[in-house]
């Protein structure tokens, strides 16, 4: 009867606090790893997986979806819905960018991201301008390894 | 009679409680409306007669859509490419891979044209297409921007019930 009754108080209390957590995740700020190294030398300056960054990202940009030029965000996949991709915005709408072949502007909603690293980034260049609508987060500052611990520029 | 300091003690720990409780909801609101379902009102003629342009209210569900992708027929939620913070509600007409061929401006011409539907993304359309911003103007959309599929109308009673997923 106790062992009953302890098992039903911890599972009140881990729904309490899963829902409590992927609120805080979905509308305050959650830590995500970084993969990859397309954002060198802003994350993951070194090709280790054991020492990739995590960093903060923040979630109250979603309220009216209010961006700038040089944001780096976190945003699903255009191609690969339950992929997400951190790179960083380099167009707004209304602005032009040369990308190599000619000259682009970016459609209103839409913004064009580009990773740090230009020579192994999978972004704008290849699947075109993305939806605002498809960014989930912003990326504020890194979290881990302590020693790169700080804002991001 | 109780002292003034242990009757503002309780009080603060009974206003801590009830914030508690207060937060407790607005998780548990938060988590069902943004990943179970969510309520939509809906007005604007890009659906008729599907949806009354006067204004429906709407049950939509975003449990499938972690699972499975959007199939033709089914009337989305989406969040417009053109304006992040607007929800327009059109169907489903191609998904990835079709071949669609639509008029490009019904009131002008019929001058029509024929795409592909990349991989990821779908074609949407308002079921009024002479009044209706939808891929048609704007292209196909990503699975990213649907944000639930409509199950339901709750209002107007006389019309409560299931909205069919097939095309008109």
């Amino acid at each position: 009867m106790g062992i009953q009754n302890l098992l039903w108080q911890v599972a009140k209390k881990s729904f309490t606090g899963s829902i409590i957590g992927l609120t805080i995740s979905d509308r305050c700020c959650s830590v995500v790893p970084v993969r990859g190294d397309s954002m060198s030398p802003t994350f993951n300056p070194q090709k280790n997986s054991y020492l990739d960054d995590y960093v903060l990202v923040d979630k109250f940009c979603l309220k009216d979806y209010k961006f700038a030029r040089g944001d780096v965000v976190v945003f699903g996949s255009p191609t690969h819905y339950r992929d997400r991709y951190i790179k960083r915005i380099v167009g707004m709408p209304g602005e032009w960018i040369s990308s190599s072949r000619d000259v682009i502007r970016v459609p209103e909603g839409h913004c064009w991201v580009e990773g740090d690293n230009k020579t192994s980034s999978l972004d704008s260049r290849t699947f075109g301008p993305i939806p605002l609508g498809l960014i989930q987060g912003r990326v504020t500052r890194v979290v881990w390894p302590p020693q790169r611990l700080g804002k991001i520029s | 009679m109780a002292s003034p300091s242990s009757f503002w003690s309780k009080a603060f720990r009974d206003a801590i409680k009830s914030g508690v409780f207060i937060a407790k909801i607005y998780c548990f609101l938060h988590v069902t409306t943004n990943h179970l379902g969510f309520m939509a009102y809906a007005y604007g003629p890009s659906m008729t007669p599907t949806l009354h342009s006067s204004g429906n209210v709407l049950l939509a569900e975003q449990i499938t859509k972690r699972s499975q992708k959007p199939s033709r027929g089914d009337i989305v939620v989406i969040r417009s490419p053109e304006n992040p913070n607007k929800t327009p509600i059109k169907r489903v007409i191609g998904i990835e891979g079709d071949r669609i061929s639509f008029v490009i401006d019904p009131r002008k011409n019929d001058q029509s044209e024929t795409i592909v539907v990349p991989k990821g993304h779908v074609f949407v359309q308002g079921d009024y297409m002479h009044n209706s911003r939808d891929s048609r103007n704007f292209g196909p959309i990503p699975y990213g921007l649907i944000q639930g599929r409509v199950l339901w109308r709750v209002w107007p009673f006389q019309d409560f019930g299931p909205l069919e997923p097939t095309l008109t």
